[in-house]
C-alpha cells in the first residue's frame, strides 16, 4: 500500500528568491485542498513536497489533481534505503499494477551517494528480483508499459510507477486577489479557473436581478463556485442586486446601447468592489467577437470606466474550446442549467456592435450612475462557498 | 424573501399540510410504528390505523374500502392503472385511448406501453381544453381494452366529460375498462366511481392538504391488474412493500377533513370568478386560457399576461404571492406546456401563461390582494421587456 505522495512543482522552483514564499503557498494550498480528510504532516524535502497517506489515496489523488502549482505527483512506497527492502517494494509495486501483456523497466536514481550500489546496479538487481517472481512480466527498455521508479535518499527510498498530472500553474494567492465577473454561463467559470491557475485568489461577483432572474439562478452561481473552489480554495462570492440598475437603463438609454451601458455599470461596481477588498484586476469570460459586447470597440468602451486592468483569459479561444475546458473542470453541467435566461429579456434585437464612446457617454448622461453604483455596493451580499468534491 | 403577506395560489402543484394531518402523522410515527403484517399487537394497531384511513378515503369516493390500493402517489397510481391493466389484458386487446392533455405520468406511461407493443390513440381537445365525449366513441376499436382520461386538467382546469364517457363505455357489449386520473378533482369536485362506471381512479394526498409520497388507486372489485413490483402480499398483492403507515394515516385524515367541508367547492368557484373578474378589470390585454364556466373546475384559473410568465411569477413571489407558470421561460430549451400547445396557444400567450390554483383555505382577501398586485406589476414588467413584448395574437 502507498504510504506517501511525492509532489513535484516545476515552475515554482524557477522563481529565484521568491521560491520560499511560493513553496509555503503551495503547502498551504495542499493543506487547504486536503481539508476534511484525516490530518497529516506535510513536509518539504529537496525540491519535493511529501504528503503522507492514511489509506486514502483515491481521495487524495482527486484533491491533489486540483491544487494549482502542482506539476505532477506520484503515490509511492517508502522503505529504508537497503537493497533488500527496495527489491521487495519493487516487487509489491509491480504485482499491484501488473496487467496481462505488461512490460517494464526499472529506473533507479541514487541521490544518497553512501548507498552501496550505483543507480544502474540497483536497477539491474531490482529488475532481476522482480522478473524471477513475476514470470509473465517482460522487460522492455524502450517502450515499457510501466516504469518502476526508485529514488534512493538518505531518509529512505521511494518506489513508484504512477505519475499523475497536476493542474500546473502557480499556487493560489501568490499573484494577489482578482475580481471575477461570474454570470452563470459557460465562459466565466472557465475564466475563473484560468485565473486561479495563475495564482489569483478569486473573488467572484455575480449580478442578480430578481425577478428577471430567479433565486435558482443564484443557487446555480453558488454551485459553480463550489466547483471553482476545488482549484481556488474556499471562495467569497459577492452578489450585487442589479435590478434597479437594469430598470434605469431600460428607462433612460437607447435600446441598442443597453448592453454596453449595462456592462459599463458592472465594471463600475466591480471596480468599487476591487478597491474595497484590495483586488488588483478584473477577470471576465469574454472572448473576442463572440457577441456584440465582445468586439474590440465594445471592449474599449466598456473598459474605459475602470482603471483596473481587465484580464480576459479566454480572449483567444473558440466557443468549442471553452466548452471543452468547462467539461474538463466540471462546471459545464451546472452552466447549462436553464435558469439564467430571463436576463436575456434585456437584450435588444440589434445591439450596437461598434459603440462610440461619445454616444455611450451621452446615453449615460441621464443615468444617476454614482447613486446606482452606491446602492449596489450598499446591498452587496457575500456568501462563503467551500469546495464540493463529490 | 421577507414579505408580510403570504398568498398561496399554487395548490394544484401541492398544498400546505393541515395541522390536524401533521398531528395524526406525528402520532402514527411515534406510536403506531409497528409493521402492519406483524402478528403482535403493535402490528395489529398499525393495521387498524391503515384500515381507518382506507375507510376515510373510500368514504369520500363512496366505494368499498377494499377497493382502495395505497400507492406512493398519483404517478404510481397512474402507472399501476395503465400498465397493470394493459399487461393483464394483453391477450384480449392492445389498444388504449387517452387524450393529448394528460399528466406526464399518463402520457409517458402510454409511450412506454407503445414500446411494449400497445397502440395508443391520443385524442385532441378544443381551444378551451375540453374533450368531446363523441371523440372517444369514434376512437373505439374492437381491440380497445382501456380508456384513460383525466377528470380535471391540472393546467387549465377543464372538467372532462367523465360521466358521459363512462356511460358510453358501459353500454358497449365488450368490456372496455375506464381509468380516470382524478388527482386534481378528488375531494374538490363530485366524483362517483360507482354511478359513473369507472374502473380505476387515481388520487393523491398532497393535493388535498395531506403529505407527499402517498396516493391511491381505486380498483373496482373484479378488475384484474398485474402488479408493477414483485414482493409481499400487501395491498392485495398489487402494491407490495411495508405500508407507509404515517403517510396513509395523514391521507385518511386529509380526506375526512375535506369531506367535512361540503361548501368548499362553491366557495372556491366564487373566488375563482372574483379573481378572473378582478384581473380583467385591473389588467389590460390579458387572455383567459381555459374552459367555459360550466366546464371549469372551481379551483384552477389560467391567464396569459403578455409578460414572460417566469418573470411575473418571481415578481409576485417578491410580494408574497405564489403561482405557477404554464410554460417554462428559457430560450435555450423552450418547453411550452403540452396542454396549452394542444389548445392552440402560440407565441406570447404561450410564454406568458400563469396558473392560479385555489384551495378551500383561500380567502377573498387573498384574491383581492393578488388582483391589486397584478394591476401594479404587470404594466411595470411590460415596460422592461422591450422588444419581447409582442402584441396579442388575435
Amino acid at each position: 500500500m502507498y504510504q506517501v505522495v511525492l509532489v513535484r512543482y516545476g515552475e515554482i522552483a524557477l522563481k529565484g528568491q521568491n521560491r520560499r514564499l511560493f513553496e509555503q503557498a503551495l503547502i498551504a494550498n495542499i493543506r487547504r485542498g486536503l481539508e476534511g480528510l484525516a490530518p497529516r504532516q506535510i513536509r518539504r524535502v529537496a525540491g519535493r513536497v511529501l504528503v503522507p497517506l492514511a489509506g486514502d489515496w483515491e481521495e487524495v489523488e482527486k484533491r491533489l489533481a486540483a491544487v494549482c502549482g502542482i506539476v505532477s505527483f506520484s503515490p509511492a512506497r517508502v522503505v529504508p534505503s537497503e537493497p533488500e527492502a527496495i527489491e521487495r517494494a519493487g516487487l509489491e509495486e509491480m504485482a499491484a499494477v501488473m496487467a496481462p501483456g505488461a512490460t517494464f523497466k526499472v529506473e533507479a536514481r541514487r541521490a544518497d551517494k553512501t548507498f552501496p550500489l550505483t543507480s544502474p546496479e540497483l536497477s539491474r538487481r531490482v529488475g532481476a528480483f522482480v522478473l524471477r517472481r513475476l514470470p509473465e512480466l517482460r522487460v522492455d527498455v524502450h517502450h515499457p508499459t510501466h516504469r518502476l521508479m526508485i529514488e534512493v535518499r538518505p531518509e529512505g527510498s521511494y518506489v513508484y510507477t504512477r505519475v499523475c498530472s497536476g493542474t500546473g500553474g502557480l499556487p493560489v494567492g501568490v499573484s494577489g486577489r482578482g475580481i471575477l465577473l461570474l454570470s452563470g454561463g459557460i465562459d466565466s467559470p472557465v475564466a475563473g479557473y484560468f485565473a486561479a491557475r495563475r495564482g489569483v485568489a478569486l473573488l467572484p461577483l455575480h449580478f442578480y436581478s430578481f425577478p428577471f432572474t430567479s433565486e435558482r439562478s443564484k443557487e446555480k452561481v453558488i454551485d459553480l463556485c463550489r466547483i471553482l473552489a476545488r482549484y481556488a480554495g474556499e471562495i467569497d462570492l459577492y452578489i450585487a442586486h442589479f435590478t434597479r440598475v437594469q430598470q434605469a437603463i431600460v428607462e433612460q438609454c437607447p435600446e441598442e446601447l443597453r448592453i454596453t451601458v449595462m456592462r459599463r455599470m458592472m465594471m463600475r461596481v466591480a471596480t468599487r468592489l476591487a478597491e474595497a477588498v484590495g483586488a488588483l484586476a478584473i477577470f471576465t469570460g469574454e472572448s473576442l467577437g463572440q457577441v456584440a459586447s465582445q468586439t474590440m470597440e465594445s471592449l474599449a468602451v466598456i473598459g474605459a470606466v475602470t482603471d483596473k486592468p481587465i484580464l480576459r483569459p479566454l480572449i483567444g479561444l473558440d466557443k468549442a474550446e471553452i466548452v471543452e475546458y468547462a467539461r474538463r473542470i466540471e462546471t459545464y453541467p451546472i452552466s447549462i442549467r436553464p435558469y439564467e435566461d430571463c436576463c436575456t429579456l434585456f437584450v435588444p434585437a440589434h445591439p450596437a456592435t461598434r459603440p462610440r464612446r461619445e454616444k455611450v457617454e451621452a446615453a449615460e448622461a441621464r443615468l444617476p450612475v454614482e447613486t446606482l453604483v452606491g446602492e449596489c455596493m450598499e446591498r452587496l451580499e457575500m456568501v462563503r462557498v467551500p469546495p464540493r468534491w463529490y | 424573501m421577507v414579505c408580510s403577506r403570504f398568498v398561496y395560489l399554487d395548490n394544484s402543484a401541492t398544498t400546505p399540510v393541515r395541522p390536524e394531518v401533521v398531528a395524526a402523522m406525528e402520532q402514527a410515527l411515534r406510536e403506531t410504528f409497528g409493521n402492519p403484517s406483524a402478528r403482535h399487537h403493535l402490528g395489529l394497531a398499525a393495521e387498524k390505523a391503515l384500515q381507518e384511513a382506507r375507510e376515510q378515503v373510500a368514504g369520500v369516493l363512496g366505494v368499498a374500502p377494499e377497493e382502495i390500493i395505497f400507492t406512493s402517489g398519483g404517478t404510481e397510481a397512474n402507472n399501476l392503472a395503465l400498465k397493470g391493466l394493459a399487461r393483464a389484458l394483453r391477450r384480449r386487446g392492445r389498444h388504449l385511448i387517452t387524450t393529448m392533455v394528460e399528466h406526464p405520468s399518463v402520457l409517458n406511461t402510454c409511450r412506454q406501453l407503445e414500446e411494449e407493443g400497445f397502440a395508443v390513440t391520443y385524442l385532441p381537445v378544443d381551444a378551451s381544453g375540453c374533450l368531446d365525449a363523441a371523440r372517444v366513441a369514434a376512437a373505439l376499436r374492437p381491440d380497445t381494452v382501456l380508456v384513460s382520461i383525466m377528470h380535471v386538467n391540472n393546467e387549465v382546469g377543464a372538467v372532462q366529460p367523465i360521466e358521459a364517457v363512462g356511460r358510453l363505455l358501459a353500454a358497449r357489449p365488450e368490456k372496455v375498462y375506464f381509468h380516470v386520473d382524478a388527482v386534481q378533482s378528488f375531494a374538490r369536485l363530485p366524483l362517483k366511481p360507482g354511478a359513473w362506471h369507472l374502473d380505476l381512479v387515481s388520487i393523491s394526498a398532497h393535493k388535498i392538504h395531506g403529505p407527499k409520497g402517498v396516493g391511491a388507486l381505486y380498483v373496482r372489485r373484479g378488475t384484474r391488474l398485474a402488479p408493477l413490483m414483485g414482493g409481499g402480499d400487501q395491498e392485495g398483492g398489487l402494491r407490495p412493500g411495508t405500508e407507509n403507515v404515517p403517510g396513509i394515516v395523514g391521507f385518511g385524515t386529509a380526506a375526512s377533513l375535506a369531506a367535512g367541508d361540503a361548501a368548499a367547492g362553491e366557495r372556491m368557484a366564487a373566488l375563482r370568478r372574483r379573481l378572473w373578474e378582478g384581473i380583467s378589470r385591473a389588467v389590460p390585454e390579458v387572455r383567459y386560457n381555459g374552459p367555459p364556466p360550466e366546464r371549469a373546475a372551481p379551483h384552477i384559473l389560467n391567464v396569459s399576461f403578455e409578460v414572460q410568465a417566469e418573470v411575473l411569477l418571481h415578481a409576485l413571489e417578491a410580494v408574497g404571492i405564489y403561482v405557477s407558470s404554464g410554460a417554462a421561460c428559457h430560450s435555450r430549451r423552450p418547453e411550452p406546456s403540452h396542454v396549452l400547445a394542444a389548445m392552440g396557444l402560440k407565441g406570447s400567450a404561450l410564454a406568458g401563461a400563469i396558473r392560479f390554483s385555489l384551495s378551500p383555505l383561500t380567502t377573498a382577501e387573498d384574491i383581492d390582494y393578488t388582483v391589486a398586485k397584478l394591476g401594479e406589476l404587470v404594466p411595470q414588467l411590460r415596460r422592461y421587456q422591450g422588444r419581447r413584448r409582442t402584441t396579442r395574437g388575435k
